[in-house]
């Protein structure tokens, strides 16, 4: 579920960049390399844990799914929160130093 | 257990390589070398220094969300020795076993679809460069 709700973070910062390529100006690049890179690392330890456990990978307590979507969710705030870090560091439309 | 450790030691090396270059190109862009029309500009833009920070961009979001998973499950902890495998020889063994096998495999992925990215970036560039010329632009 993690690797799930990443991934449709991905998509989702994927398309805002597109429809901003031509003037990111909110950075929506730097969310799409976040999102994608983690997606990419989880699909990963998906297929390393799918090789381990076969049918059982996909047949989990729902307990464990609820975690694990809350940690997917908790993931896409730290995503975000970092994205605006940067967008603030990088302030490419000078709002602080208009001020 | 601590797999995000090979990719983060990898974004490291290409961050490092990625500034070392950036700088290098700027001081090999004389004013001789400036751009003349919009398609050098559009290749002026497309530099390695650029690929390789879209590289890292990949691989430092990949690791600050993989080090976050791994606080949620309590193997990283903001103590020494940080990864809580570390004070037990046999989990320490299965540690570096994962590094080896996941950890070097996130980064191989990573690396291979950096690199297609990177290999249809650059022929499309190539090719608009060819269209262009042929119409001597």
């Amino acid at each position: 579920m993690c690797l799930l709700v990443t991934v449709f973070a991905a998509i989702t910062a994927s398309i805002l960049w597109y429809t901003h390529a031509e003037n990111d100006k909110y950075l929506f690049k730097v969310l799409t390399a976040i999102y994608w890179g983690a997606s990419l690392m989880w699909l990963v330890d998906a297929i390393f844990e799918y090789a381990e456990l076969k049918a059982a990978f996909f047949q989990q307590a729902p307990a464990d799914l609820l975690n694990d979507t809350i940690l997917g969710l908790c993931a896409v705030a730290l995503g975000l929160v970092a994205w605006l870090v940067v967008l603030l560091i990088k302030d490419p439309k000078k709002v602080f130093k208009k001020q | 257990m601590a797999c995000f450790i090979v990719p983060a030691v990898e974004a490291v090396v290409v961050t490092a390589t990625a500034i070392a270059l950036k700088k290098r190109e700027m001081k090999l862009e004389a004013p001789a070398h400036t751009a003349h029309s919009a398609l050098e500009e559009k290749q002026k833009k497309y530099t390695w220094s650029r690929y390789l920070t879209w590289l890292a961009a990949l691989l430092w979001g990949g690791v600050l969300l993989l080090a976050f998973e791994h606080v949620w499950h309590g193997e990283v902890v903001p103590w020494y020795p940080f990864l809580t495998a570390m004070s037990d020889p046999v989990d320490k063994a299965e540690m570096f076993r994962e590094m080896a096998t996941v950890g070097v495999s996130m980064a191989v992925m990573v690396t291979a679809v950096w690199g297609a990215v990177v290999a249809v970036v650059s022929t499309k560039v190539k090719k608009a460069a060819k269209t262009a010329a042929a119409k001597g632009e």
